[in-house]
């Protein structure tokens, strides 16, 4: 099984660059500065690399609205979204501690495909030890030439700079991250214009995240048919999936687009823990629908998670077992999106309070039987279109779905007038 | 027009619009918050929620912020769909989750956006049950009271206040629901357009802290239509009266003026009115018993009108009636400007070019939509502010419409545009003596000497047409001139401006020449509100009045109105103008300096008693009516007076009553150059189904107990014969012409917000047009107005200094300074040098240095003024303790103060 993405991973000492290009690193820069921008673009397209921040947007597409050729707006933007704060998910960092010099190749490919000038990677904070890597390693690449102006002889010059957010899981947003960057507060844009039109600084920029950065030199390298082969499923590629809760072996693994939600717990992740049962499953990370034992057969793509009522988000799931109170599980959720609303808009910074108070006080046995309307109704009106961005409609996938699922404990919490668990 | 469809229904709708602005174009009533027409579409209340549908077939739809969707052809959307409908009642219910129920106690009450929501969504029942999150609240100075626990996060303090005027000391903290709008620590606002915070703020955010000292709700002000008086722009203002006590000032829109906002000085400039300070009783100065009746001062006026020759001293802060009444009274050769000779000379002189038609004033809307500006030498800023504020506007708004030309973005998509535009502005060249802050989003900026600015516009006019004279050999100059000259090339609105604080006529000759050679529309700031009414009646200074009466003396009785003469020219002047002349009768509403010459003190109206008509710095003559009957003492506009007066020297009295529209057709009679001043404003007869226009909101609530506590029987309303107005609440409900709006309200629209009931479209012109007549007519020559005379190149003289004016937002205003708000914010007197200057006379900044001209002198600290050229001495005016000095003439400045003399 080939594992282009974490081959050469090392969370002791990372490869240096000399090492990197001693197994071949940086060859996709070679190549693609021989190639046509749009020869990049068009092998990434036609790769079926989906975005792995989440919301799954072909690559290559994306890439295609920037404005090309040379009434283009110059400077254009590339900047890597390493601003990983969902909760459950540790699939980026992996790549960012244990091979920082993908992501910096990836990028400059990307760069190149778009004829960026710029490029930053927006860091969360509390990656350290990945700041530490990244700075050291995109000093390599301006020594050795990857970085800085006219690359390789190529006439093609790019600048790259390391940002680190202060912590607002609203960066993860991408138009959020662009101001945050510009140095505003970090609240999202109105879409359109897209920020491949208008992006950093009014100017066209290209937002992807790590993973999807670091899959670009393996398709330049290999081709896009190779990219394809590699997946089980109609979505191209490997996939860094995660696992965490009470499993026996939690973790991060790259594998064949398309495993099962199954072959991912009980195989890779070593089953539940003695004594525990899965009772929900939050395949993409905290802001996706729950599944339950129903869907262990589900395949973690795209396509086919979202058939299932959910999304397939990072691929990083949170297993919820049977010894832990979903409405706790769901409150602290919301706890944690309430305070992440950037408060830009009316119903998901007045909402998601709400909601979380709602939440906390049946759990603490003061609940009433109308509160369950109440965040009926949230789920309902803070849904997709109704809010400016999509934080709030996130927060509302796992109450909504837990509102199906365990409808039972809530009610058994009201009437109760206190938590069983 | 594209078609849309509403509810089922279709309607026709401008393109271009957003789906808000097309519904509330058409009447419908749609909640908003974070939207204002100013401020356009930012999409974060999501208030204005409705449904649209793919096509006729579908019926599920989806909900889109109306504000944030532009308007299509065919398009299908639903208002009353139920979906939207309890979405739109969910977000007032959010709101409501964090705001006090504080209404009885809130200054907002009654007239608060947020009130006028919530009623039109259907929200009345609170189901969040968990305590109210609350702040602590800032000191912002003495105009503005915070109380953030009311704010729903609109977000819209923040984008007026920095976006559109430029603020940069208001902003929001925090995150999610601990948002806060504020300061970064207590203290005063620092810009002079906060005051439009307590309109622009949905509730009770940011309130009137003047109004609190005298609290009355909107719907117990008795209101009427007005014209701010304290600069040329003449804003158009409501100012609400209750119990005979002027207790605030609204904006009144007036899409070609003003719009949605006015200046901190027009705003709360008003309470001269209120001041202990009054004139109330007429005095007839010399005998015992000095308080006179209205029988006593006529028999005495008799006596001197029948015996003595006249001589009368007008007023730019007088309106055009009172002027005019003056001059019949004393006759027209015997009738001066009351300002003077420099200020005299100069706006007779912008006056008559504006009447030769041959160019054009900008309206503030003009300047606002102009593509590039040009300022010539004067501190708009401070002079008139709210032209500053357009000319802002003209910056951002060029860069805006750029970007949407270049992106298809929709105007009115405010974020996407901003996001774009980033640092890019319109064009703005600002050349002052010593800067302002509107070189901050100057393309060019420069600090000059008069001449040399003049030179400059000379230089930029030859560029542009080589036929006119050039400035030769000044390098830099040249090229300076190239770069505006480059601007204006492609200019296809563009906008001089300047003004006459400079007291130099080649700045103007200029900057007339440069608008004849790149036709572009002119606006020149003059002093006061009425000035340019004054300059149209071309009469002589008061220095010339002066000379005279040094001359004939002696037989004079001179009558001054509403001017304080010390405030125009030297003390020294004017004390022998007074000892000249035999009786001295002032006109005015305040005591002052000149009152206290009179023999005769005739008490006069401030523009909230009495009618008028003020005509502004561009020729637009606006009717300004009374607000309420002095409820004490003997007070009547002046031209009442002097008409009085005028009636009992001719002894043409027949015991009528005379009013201000006969006055008018007298003066079109008379000085035809006031043609089409009676259409400023419907005749007082006019009524609409027999109705009088009520000043009162119909929910006023106290007139049958306003005297309770005194008599119980209701007296009969006062009746008003000058206006079309009642001083009661009946009268005709429905929309008045636009120029007799004396306060907006709709239906369910209680706030300002109810303006957009007025307009045609939002922000667009009142219904049946925008209120003002313009005087000046087309060109009734076609030779173009060019001069050809430049001054030489500024030099610095010997221990000389060319004196100049510096006035301030809020601390110049003659009557503003009746304001303890204001006066609090009013810098002291001062003279500003260069530092090189400074270190030239060898004194410390912050020291007084003794200033000499003319055989006068005073004694003022000094302060460094960066950007200033050497040889030149600002010297603060209008503040109250500023001296009066021969501006444009060459003064000394003594350093050594600290000598034994």
């Amino acid at each position: 099984m080939e594992k282009p993405l974490t081959q050469h991973i090392n969370l002791q000492q990372p490869l240096s660059l000399k090492e990197y290009e001693a197994k071949g690193g940086y060859s996709a820069v070679r190549k693609a500065l021989k190639m046509t921008p749009q020869e990049v673009q068009k092998m990434v397209q036609e790769s079926n690399l989906k975005g792995r921040g989440g919301a799954g947007f072909n690559t290559g597409m994306k890439w295609s609205f920037v404005p090309m050729g040379e009434n283009a707006p110059h400077p254009k933007y590339l900047v890597a979204n390493a601003d990983e704060m969902e909760p459950g998910t540790f699939k980026d960092r992996l790549l960012l501690e244990g091979h920082p010099h993908q992501l910096i190749e990836g990028m400059i490919v990307a760069a190149y495909a778009i004829q960026a000038d710029i490029s930053y990677v927006f860091l969360r904070w509390a990656y350290k030890k990945a700041a530490a890597l990244i700075r050291k390693s995109i000093a390599e690449a301006y020594e050795a030439g990857y970085l800085g102006n006219d690359i390789l002889g190529s006439g093609w010059s790019l600048q790259m700079h390391l940002h680190t957010g202060v912590g607002r899981y609203m960066c993860g947003e991408e138009t959020a991250l662009l101001n945050a960057l510009e140095g505003k507060r970090a609240t999202p844009r109105a879409k359109p214009p897209f920020p491949q039109i208008s992006g950093l600084f009014g100017k066209p920029t290209i937002v992807n995240n790590v993973e999807t950065f670091c899959c670009i030199p393996h398709i330049v390298n290999n081709g896009a048919d190779w990219f394809k082969g590699l997946s089980k499923s109609e979505d191209a590629g490997t996939k860094i999936y995660g696992v965490s809760g009470k499993v026996n072996r939690p973790g991060a693994w790259e594998l064949p687009m398309g495993v099962t939600v199954r072959e991912l717990i009980e195989e890779h992740a070593g089953g539940m823990k003695n004594g525990y049962k899965i009772r929900g499953i939050l395949p993409g990370g905290a802001s996706t629908d729950f599944l339950t034992v129903d869907h262990l057969d589900v395949k973690m793509d795209f396509k086919s998670v979202a058939a299932a009522g959910s999304r397939m988000g990072t691929g990083t799931m949170i297993v919820m077992d049977d010894a832990t109170c979903p409405v706790g599980f769901v409150h602290n959720l919301q706890h944690f999106f309430a305070q992440e609303s950037c408060g830009w808009c009316t119903p998901c910074r007045e909402g998601l309070p709400w909601v979380e108070r709602i939440l906390l006080s049946i759990e603490k046995g003061e609940g009433r039987t109308e509160d369950l309307e109440l965040l009926q109704m949230h789920a309902q009106f803070l849904g997709p279109g109704n809010t400016f961005c999509a934080l709030a409609p996130g927060a509302m996938e796992p109450l909504q779905s837990a509102l199906k699922y365990f409808r039972d404990d809530f009610e058994r919490h009201i009437h109760q007038k206190g938590c069983p668990y | 027009m594209p078609t849309i469809y509403i509810d089922n229904k279709p309607y026709e709708v401008k393109e271009g619009k957003n789906l808000l602005e097309a519904c509330l174009t058409l009447g419908f009533d749609l909640p908003y918050f974070c939207w204002h027409p100013a401020l356009n579409s930012v999409g974060a209340c999501r208030q204005c929620a409705v449904k649209v549908y793919k096509d006729e077939a579908d019926t599920k739809g989806r909900l889109v912020m109306s504000c944030m969707e532009g308007v299509k052809d065919g398009m299908r959307l639903s208002i009353n769909d139920q979906t939207a409908k309890a979405f739109r009642e969910q977000i007032i219910e959010w709101l409501m989750t964090n705001h006090p129920h504080d209404c009885p106690v809130c200054d907002e009450g009654g007239s608060c956006h947020l009130q006028d929501m919530t009623v039109m969504t259907g929200h009345d029942y609170r189901r969040y049950t968990f305590r109210k999150r609350t702040y602590k609240n800032q000191y912002l100075g003495p105009l503005l009271h915070h109380e953030m626990n009311r704010c729903i996060q609109c977000y819209r303090c923040v984008r007026y206040y920095r976006d559109y005027a430029g603020g940069d000391d208001l902003n929001v903290f925090a995150a999610h629901n601990h948002v806060y709008f504020g300061r970064d620590k207590d203290g005063v606002l620092q810009s002079p357009f906060s005051g439009n915070l307590a309109e622009v703020c949905p509730t009770g955010v940011f309130t009137d802290k003047t109004l609190k000292e005298h609290y009355t709700r909107k719907w117990d002000l008795t209101m009427a239509p007005s014209v701010c008086n304290h600069c040329s722009v003449g804003c158009n203002i409501i100012a609400g009266e209750r119990y005979g006590e002027l207790r605030c000032i609204l904006n009144r829109y007036n899409g070609d003026v003003n719009g949605y906002f006015i200046c901190d000085r027009g705003r709360y400039g008003y309470e001269f009115v209120n001041s202990e300070n009054r004139i109330k009783q007429p005095i007839i100065r010399n005998r015992t018993g000095e308080a006179a009746s209205e029988e006593e001062l006529m028999r005495s006026m008799g006596t001197i009108l029948t015996h003595q020759k006249l001589l009368g001293i007008g007023s730019p802060r007088a309106s055009v009636e009172s002027n005019f009444a003056l001059m019949q009274l004393v006759g027209h050769d015997n009738f001066y400007q009351g300002v003077s000779e420099a200020e005299a000379y100069l706006t007779r002189k912008i006056a008559g070019w504006m009447q030769t038609g041959s160019i054009r004033s900008a309206s503030l809307k003009e300047i606002e939509q102009s593509d590039v500006v040009v300022v010539l030498g004067e501190d708009i800023w401070n002079t008139a502010p709210m032209m500053a504020l357009a000319v802002r506007q003209s910056v951002v708004k060029t860069a805006a419409a750029q970007a949407a030309q270049k992106t298809n973005l929709p105007l009115w998509h405010d974020a996407a545009i901003k996001e774009y535009v980033q640092d890019q502005k319109g064009f703005l060249a600002n050349i002052t003596v010593a800067g302002s802050p509107l070189d901050e989003i100057a393309a060019h900026q420069q600090c000059l000497a008069p001449d040399d600015i003049a030179r400059l516009g000379w230089a930029i006019a030859h560029e542009l047409d080589a036929s006119l004279p050039g400035v030769s050999n000044d390098e830099s100059l040249l090229q300076q001139a190239q770069a505006i000259a480059n601007a204006l090339k492609t200019a296809k609105n563009p906008v001089i401006i300047s003004g006459i604080t400079c007291y130099n006529e080649s700045i103007l000759t200029a900057a007339v020449t440069l608008a004849t050679a790149c036709h572009a529309k002119v606006g020149f700031a003059l002093p006061e509100c009425n000035s340019m009414g004054l300059a149209l009646m071309q009469a002589p200074s008061l220095e010339k009045a002066v000379d005279r009466m040094q001359r004939e003396g002696d037989s004079f009785t001179v009558v001054v109105l509403e001017n304080d003469l010390y405030r125009n020219i030297s003390a020294t002047l004017v004390d022998d103008f007074f000892s000249h002349c035999r009786n001295a009768v002032v006109i005015d509403s305040l005591h002052n300096a000149t009152t206290e010459k009179a023999q005769v003190l005739i008490p006069s109206a401030t523009f909230a008693e009495g009618d008028g008509t003020l005509v502004n710095y561009e020729g637009r003559a606006q009717r300004y009516f009374q607000v309420f009957v002095p409820a004490e003492g003997i007070i009547k506009e002046s031209w009442k007076w002097l008409w009085h007066l005028y009636l009992l020297k001719m002894q043409a009295g027949n015991g009528h009553d005379h009013y201000p529209n006969e006055l008018l057709e007298k003066l079109e009679s008379v000085l035809p150059q006031f043609k089409g001043i009676t259409k400023s404003s419907p005749p007082r007869h006019f009524t609409i189904h027999g109705e009088r226009i009520p000043r009162e909101p119909h929910r006023y609530s106290g007139r049958t107990a306003m005297l309770a506590d005194r008599n119980v029987s209701e007296p009969k309303p006062v009746q008003d014969n000058d206006s079309p107005f009642s001083f009661t609440m009946e009268g005709f409900k429905g929309l008045p012409p636009a120029p007799l709006i004396p306060f907006f309200w709709a239906p369910g629209w209680n706030s300002v917000q109810a303006v957009t009931k007025y307009q045609e479209e939002p922000g667009g012109s009142l219904k049946g047009g925008d209120p003002g007549i313009s005087l000046f007519k087309e060109p009734t020559q076609t030779t173009p107005l060019v001069f050809h005379e430049i001054p030489e190149a500024f030099a610095v003289r010997h221990q000389k200094w060319l004196l100049l004016p510096q006035y301030h937002v809020l601390g110049s205003g003659e009557l503003s300074s009746y304001t303890k708000a204001l006066q609090e914010l009013s810098p002291q007197p001062s003279i500003a040098l260069s530092a090189e200057d400074l270190q030239g006379l060898g004194v410390e900044e912050g020291s007084s240095v003794q200033l000499k001209i003319n055989g006068t002198s005073c004694m003022l600290p000094v302060k460094i003024q960066k950007g200033l050229p050497k040889g030149i001495a600002l010297v603060a005016a209008g503040l109250q303790g500023s001296p009066v000095m021969s501006w444009g003439e060459w003064g000394k400045i003594d350093g050594m103060t600290n000598g034994g003399e």
